[in-house]
């Protein structure tokens, strides 16, 4: 039927066409400013409704996922895990950071040490009581040298994990952070029932849905926890997540009625889904951005000039057009998006000029350029095309950029941090601290830049354990001018969450942008319209 | 002869299972690298491959993995612990159903035409149904398919687009979730078996005595199904035999347009995975295929052949 806009950047526009259209703000940022929403004319500020089923389509899940979340490796586990277990904490639609199964979290005399108060008759589908003993063992587990947690890297900071009777926790951490109650919203920190000190079991959690069945790479399949202690979600009786690899497909499935919901619709093609009858298609603004990481610890990337004639020589309007065909938002060198709450508004918005580029060539002391970029078609739809686009842009300001197209397998291991210069992505993450320490930090392990910034690594420690937010912000602000101005990343375009909705499925006001599938919570979020 | 056969088939799999495991050990990363992926540092990588057993040696974990084969037993995934035996019985039983429900068209279809195109060799329908399967064939299997989605399933409404059968699927609705598919694999293996059959058959029609049967005035079909097919069987057999493998081990991009839940979709995961012992499983079944395939063809070649079948 038409498209529906999650974003900020179309808030004034409100003429579109015959069709129906939609717009609200997207939700972004750990307590940004609360987006709101704004609807359009011919939407209805539906209430949700109780029962019914929906049945949810999206790329991600492979054979070999499992049901623990230490080994958290697919979209497919991280929505299942959302929607069976909870975490002490969790990021609302629109951006707040809130308690969940904690009552109440505060810090102790310093940011070095957090009390959660949990929730008492919190119940485990399995009927036994969610107790302190369960959240250390669940958060415990990702620590210590046998960890091989993906968070390991960021809940290390924790020293020790203490209770205090059944319902209180105290973590002790290394170093001051005020963010860390966003760390214990992810996923991956779920919390699961123990018994002495091991997890009883992965497929039971207390979240507002039970697993019924997982078939690993095919579906798994979910009924509501009748005693579930959140009355403002959970309306469907039961929910269906389908893994389809092929984005034809999905679309299909959902054209003909299969399923109610397909993530990651092809932006080229999204436009025409929208036109089906009864179908939507859902634009939600993302902080996920597509990056080209220079490492500025080789040549010619150590010298700052060749960097800035590179960033200036991407027509970003182009590859916000033609390579997300207008489904995204223009990047500035920098990771945090608009909607983050300490996102810098008042840097200029670079563009593409290679006149200008030329001069810092000049500087550089070099006439022309010529450099590799490598990349991998299926690290996310457009990247080789990006590439090629960009080298013909580069054309202009007279650097040969020869675009190397590379395999998906093992991309990771074998191309990125490796090569000197190559495409990546990252999903954005709730918080500025969360980014720059996991992608910027001169210390971290996923530093794609090898940028070390003596004065950025300085603030980045300062902003953990600073209190007053006018402070915070100046700091944040300036490291966001740092890593535009000096740093190694070529971020040209954020790209929005496009899905394809039928006409059954209730879409919540507020949709959120932090993850894709309403921040990986849709089937507690949304419902069936019957 | 057969038990000879039967032997040299084991030892194929032997050798071939070996070359999995060396082939799969020479791909860049391990299981360890591939499940931490973009969030891989090397003290979580050292510690996972710890847990995953996979710092042991390869001939360690080559032997231990064909101890269990020997034994029936196929071992775990390394991706989530589960049972390979379990979810293979499900994923072997999808495959050979769909191979078998793609063969049950195409085999008889495929043969029918044949013997039309030989009885009116160089008319306009051999011409016709000589462009028509070369096409099909010519054509990438995903593009006919989407093609027959989109007219049978989106727009006509007439079957799902999805295979997405279920362990409480019924065997009718198997069969209706399986039949586009099963469409699409026949148009894309029928021109094989449809040319050699004609081809076999004309080869023979040059023959001293199927000139004696015309001219003791038989009807053009009855010499050719009795005469002249009877003697066309083997090479016939042979390439039927062929196509049904390639039904059972080349359908995977079929598999992943229906979404269908076959062997190669998980062989493919395993791969990206690095999944040692499911990638080994699934390998030594499409191994095994074509041996025993090729012991049937080799049989029925015999049957079909008198002078084989008695040996003076």
């Amino acid at each position: 039927m038409g498209i529906i806009n999650k974003t900020l950047r179309d808030l004034s526009n409100q003429k579109v066409s015959r069709r129906k259209f939609m717009q609200a703000g997207g939700a972004l940022g750990i307590a940004s400013a609360a987006p709101g929403l704004l609807v359009g004319s011919a939407a209805q500020a539906a209430m949700p409704v109780k029962g019914g089923h929906l049945s949810i389509a999206m790329p991600h899940g492979s054979s070999s996922d499992s049901t623990d979340p230490i080994q958290l490796i697919s979209g497919h586990s991280i929505m299942m895990f959302y929607s069976i277990h909870n975490t002490l904490t969790e990021v609302t639609p629109d951006g707040q950071l809130v308690p969940l199964l904690a009552e109440s979290y505060e810090p102790g005399a310093d940011p070095t040490e957090w009390i959660f108060k949990l929730r008492s008759g919190v119940t485990f589908h399995n009927g036994k009581s969610v107790t302190s003993d369960d959240v250390i063992t669940s958060i415990g587990r990702h620590i210590g040298e046998d960890s091989a947690s993906s968070m390991k890297s960021f809940i290390e900071n924790v020293d020790s994990i203490t209770k205090d009777g059944d319902l209180v926790v105290k973590f002790k951490l290394k170093e001051g952070n005020v963010d860390f109650p966003v760390i214990l919203s992810d996923s991956v920190l779920s919390i699961l029932p123990s018994k002495d000190g091991e997890i009883e079991a992965f497929d039971v959690g207390c979240g507002v849905y039970r697993l019924a069945e997982f078939q690993p790479g095919q579906y798994s399949k979910y009924e509501r926890y009748a005693d579930h202690y959140k009355t403002d979600r959970g309306f469907l009786d039961t929910a269906e997540l389908l893994t389809i690899a092929d984005a034809t497909a999905r679309q299909n499935a959902l054209i003909t009625g299969e399923v109610d919901v397909v993530g990651d619709v092809d932006r080229a093609t999204a436009e025409r889904l929208g036109a089906t009858a009864d179908i939507d298609i859902l634009n939600v603004q993302s902080p996920k951005h597509y990056t080209f990481p220079m490492r500025v610890d080789l040549p010619p990337f150590d010298n700052n000039h060749v960097r800035m004639a590179l960033k200036l020589s991407i027509d970003r309007e182009a590859v916000l057009e033609t390579i997300l065909s207008g489904y995204g938002s223009l990047g500035n060198d920098q990771p945090i998006s608009p909607n983050n709450r300490y996102f810098n508004h008042e840097l200029e918005q670079r563009v593409y000029d290679p006149e200008k580029a030329k001069w810092h060539l000049k500087q550089a002391g070099l006439d022309s350029l010529e450099v590799e970029l490598s990349a991998a078609d299926n690290l996310y739809k457009g990247a080789t095309d990006t590439a090629v686009l960009y080298s013909e842009h580069a054309k202009a300001s007279g650097i040969n950029i020869i675009p190397n197209q590379v395999p998906d397998d093992g991309y990771w291991k074998d191309v990125w941090l490796q090569h000197p210069w190559c495409a990546s992505y990252w999903s954005g993450r709730p918080t500025e601290d969360w980014m720059f320490t996991q992608a910027y930090s001169g210390s971290s392990n996923w530093n794609e830049t090898y940028w070390k910034n003596e004065r950025f690594d300085e603030l980045l420690v300062a902003a953990k354990s600073e209190l007053d937010e006018d402070k915070r912000r100046q700091m944040y602000w300036e490291m966001q001018a740092l890593v535009r101005d000096d740093g190694g990343a070529v971020i040209a375009s954020f790209a929005n969450h496009v899905s394809g909705v039928s006409s059954r499925a209730g879409i919540p006001e507020v949709v959120a942008g932090n993850w894709n599938y309403d921040g990986y919570k849709l089937i507690e979020r949304w419902w069936n319209k019957g | 002869m057969l038990a000879q056969r039967i032997l040299l088939g084991l030892l194929t799999l032997f050798a071939i299972s070996l070359i999995i495991f060396l082939a799969v050990s020479m791909l860049p990363g391990d299981a360890a690298e591939a499940i931490l992926g973009q969030a891989a540092t090397p003290e979580t990588v050292a510690a996972l491959r710890r847990q995953l057993g996979l710092d042991l040696p390869p001939h360690i974990r080559y032997l231990d993995w064909l101890g269990g084969i020997l034994q029936g037993d196929f071992g775990t995934s390394i991706g989530n612990g589960r049972e390979i035996n379990e979810v293979l019985g499900t994923r072997v039983y999808n495959t050979i159903f769909l191979a078998l429900f793609a063969a049950s068209i195409a085999v008889p279809l495929a043969l029918f035409c044949g013997i039309l195109a030989a009885l009116y060799r160089n008319s306009l329908y051999d011409r016709t149904v000589n462009v028509v399967t070369l096409s099909s064939i010519s054509t990438p299997e995903f593009f006919v398919a989407y093609i027959l989605l989109l007219l049978i399933s989106v727009k006509a409404g007439w079957l799902p687009s999805l295979s997405n059968v279920r362990l409480d699927t019924t065997f009718t609705e198997h069969l209706e979730k399986t039949l586009l598919p099963a469409l699409v694999l026949t148009l894309v293996s029928m021109a094989h078996m449809m040319r050699m059959t004609r081809a076999a058959i004309i080869n023979l029609l040059a023959n001293a005595y199927i000139e004696m049967a015309a001219l003791k005035g038989m009807k053009r079909f009855r010499i050719i199904v009795h005469h002249a097919l009877p003697n066309a069987w083997a090479p016939i057999v042979n390439v039927v035999v062929i196509n049904l493998a390639y039904l059972i081990v080349g359908v995977i991009v079929v598999e992943v347009v229906f979404v269908y839940p076959g062997l190669g979709q998980y062989l493919v995961d395993a791969v990206q995975r690095r999944d040692m012992p499911v990638v080994q499983a699934c390998c030594l079944i499409f191994a095994a295929t074509y041996v025993i395939l090729n012991l049937i063809a080799d049989i029925l070649s015999i049957l079909t052949n008198p002078r084989l079948l008695h040996p003076k």
